[in-house]
């Protein structure tokens, strides 16, 4: 029962920053844009925010800074898939790139002169600690979600918001179309670049805040490459999820026990069975299945299954 | 008065030429900032990075050696592309490449030493050419999204392997990975570091160039690309050039990954999933898809990888630079790319 609680608890921990990535995620996708910037978003974010809150003390600041820096890396994304029509893959490709180059990079000039101005290896004085709900958190089991940090309380509050903004307003609506049939969502008049440059830039922000859990509250530090993939995790997740922000917390509550498995097993010093390798690309190979399987079945059972429709064309209203 | 952005009826052929030098020298001003930024000279860093990619002859090998898996990756996925068919799985096929070396190498002891090279580097192409044939089969079969498969069987590949060189393949002694392969069996050395991979790499581009540009096939590649209505009227299989393609180019990954293997580490180890595979990805777009460029374009990625080295050096920054400078390099590129089909045009009065 311990061995479960903890497990859980882990999962939540590392949860929190898959979901709000992959949240944002979602929310750019639907809208045709696709945006394989995500490892290097997530970890600008977790970069800025560990700066931040080390140089000011302040941690809200620093998930603003993140949300800030997530967005801006977002918006070149934007500027450079909508406006200028670029490749999406290669520009997804090219913000990881930058993005990563640029953490590390600033890692080693934002930090005390002591340490060589190097944010590798200090410590903050403060970090998003758990709170525990009274009462609840004594709840066996499921008392692990009420033990957690206020990242996590937010990500409560955002998760049915996400999938109602989504599915019940005329905004998600808006999104859906423009991810569907930019030229029956132009005809309709909604300005097409104007939605995708709004959600990606907000997808960016929610990669960055997905970024600052890691450095504020998981492990709360920083160092080169700290996401170690967890951008392509959410990639995954997204499709895992079938695009709808209600799933997401399915899946990331499953990719999120699998990861955790894999340390909970052999901290508890138990003889692997599965080599934790195996655990390791669980996710994906899961991913690739879930995506082959809906696609084939989709195509006997209509509607059933899509990635939306646009996604990763550009669009032009002259265009033939 | 305002902008717009208006297809050209043809491609522009000064655009071609135009857009990639404006947009090197708008990196290099972007880099500048940068560099001045961090309290550097930008004139003494590039002097750095050139010297650092091409100063000595000791230097300037390693930068052909990191360029060699970089064209051939560049080169495979650039196959698929001209399909519209997203491989961004190079990076696993080129993983795939390197398990198939190795288990010939480690495991196939009935081969006489010298046959163990020619086996193992055929061995990996098949292995790379199965691990692209699937998403590429789904795809036709089932128009299963190539880009996202592609994507996920990466790091199927990158778990696996790590699972061999840390567990079943691992050598007896020490924690280096696999067994280190019989000295007779490496790739040969032709100048120094540089390997004899390069001549199979620059054969490569020759190749591949006569097949897609003097043959049928690659007339058909090219439709199926361009305009796959046409293709289909004219009795082209798009199914199965899209699995043809995607053999090819799974293949060339996997080369490039036995080759790489055979020629540096000599055995399955950690740092198998160095990026090649994704930086091939951006070389075949920078190139246009056409391998005689890709050679240009792999020779300045990998020397800004190699000249990264010498900023930390000589000038103290940190080597995350060359990952900066490589992404300046793309933005602009990839801001330009649509002058070469469209043109700015300039509305003085809304007419209604």
């Amino acid at each position: 029962m311990d061995f479960i609680t903890k497990l859980l608890a882990a999962t939540i921990a590392m949860g929190t920053s898959l979901t709000f990535a992959t949240i944002g995620e979602i929310y750019t996708e639907k809208t045709g844009v696709l945006n394989l910037g995500m490892e290097g978003t997530m970890l600008i974010g977790a970069l800025s925010a560990f700066a931040t809150a080390y140089n000011t003390g302040n941690l809200y600041l620093a998930l603003v800074v993140a949300m800030l820096t997530g967005g801006l890396l977002s918006l070149i994304h934007a500027f450079l898939c909508v406006t200028m029509r670029a490749n999406q893959v290669v520009s997804g490709l090219a913000i990881t790139m930058f993005g990563t180059g640029l953490a590390n990079f600033l890692g080693q000039r934002l930090g005390p002169v002591a340490n060589g101005r190097n944010l590798v290896g200090v410590n903050l004085a403060t970090k998003f600690d758990n709170i525990a709900i009274p009462g609840l958190h004594d709840i066996p089991i499921l008392g692990a979600f009420f033990d957690v940090s206020v990242l996590t309380y937010i990500l409560y509050l955002i998760i049915p918001f996400a999938w109602y903004f989504m599915y019940k307003t005329k905004h998600g609506l808006a999104i859906r179309a423009v991810g569907e049939s930019p030229r029956t969502a132009a005809a309709m008049g909604l300005s097409v670049p104007r939605i995708r440059y709004l959600y990606t830039i907000i997808g960016g922000m929610f990669a960055g805040i997905g970024g600052a859990c890691l450095s504020l509250s998981f492990t709360p530090s920083w160092n080169e490459g700290m996401t170690g993939g967890k951008g392509w995790i959410v990639i995954a997740l997204v499709i895992f999820s079938t695009w709808n922000p209600g799933k997401a917390v399915l899946g990331t509550l499953v990719f999120g026990g699998i990861t955790s498995l894999q340390f909970s097993l052999q901290a508890a010093g138990f003889k692997m069975v599965i080599p934790t390798q195996f655990l390791g690309f669980a996710p994906y190979l899961i991913t690739f299945f879930t995506l082959s399987v809906l696609t084939i079945a989709n195509q006997k059972r209509k509607g059933a299954f899509a990635s939306p429709a646009a996604l990763g064309t550009p669009f032009a209203i002259d265009d033939k | 008065m305002r902008f717009v952005i208006e297809k050209r009826d043809n491609k522009s052929k000064a655009m071609a030429f135009a857009v990639p030098v404006v947009s090197f020298i708008v990196s290099l001003l972007l880099g500048a900032i940068v560099l001045a930024a961090s309290k550097v000279n930008p004139f003494e860093a590039y002097g750095a990075m050139i010297n650092g990619a091409f100063g000595t002859a000791r230097r300037f090998q390693y930068t052909i050696v990191e360029s060699i898996p970089l064209l051939m990756c560049g080169l495979g996925v650039g196959i698929a592309f001209r399909l519209k068919f997203w491989n961004i799985g190079a990076e696993g096929q080129y993983i795939w490449g390197a398990i198939g070396i190795t288990w010939v190498m480690q495991f196939w002891k009935f081969l006489p030493v010298t046959m163990l090279l020619p086996v193992g580097l055929v061995v990996g192409m098949a292995l790379g050419a199965v691990w692209a044939g699937v998403p590429g089969f789904l795809k036709a079969q089932w128009s299963v999204d190539e880009t996202l498969t592609t994507l996920m069987l990466n790091y199927v590949a990158i778990g696996f392997a790590e699972y061999l060189y840390f567990n079943i393949w691992k050598a007896p002694l020490g924690n280096m990975g696999t067994p280190e392969f019989p000295q007779a069996a490496w790739l040969p050395s032709i100048w120094g570091k540089v390997h004899s991979g390069l001549y199979i790499a620059l054969a490569l581009v020759v190749i591949l160039w006569f097949m897609l540009y003097k043959t049928r096939w690659g007339f058909e590649l090219n439709m199926i690309g361009k305009n796959p209505k046409a293709a289909r009227y004219q009795g082209v299989s798009i199914k199965r050039n899209i699995v043809l393609a995607m053999l090819i180019s799974g293949a060339i990954c996997g080369l490039a990954g036995s080759m790489n293997t055979a020629a540096i580490a000599h055995r399955l180890t950690k740092g198998v999933d160095g990026g090649y595979g994704f930086t091939g990805i951006i070389i075949a777009w920078m190139a246009g898809l056409n391998p005689f460029a890709s050679i240009i374009v792999a020779v300045v990625m990998a020397a800004l990888t190699t000249g990264a080295g010498q900023l930390q050096i000589a000038m103290k920054l940190p080597e995350s630079m060359g990952a900066v400078l490589q992404g300046l390099v793309l933005i602009p590129l990839l801001a330009g790319s649509i002058f070469t089909e469209h043109k700015l045009k300039l509305i003085k009065k809304e007419a209604i």
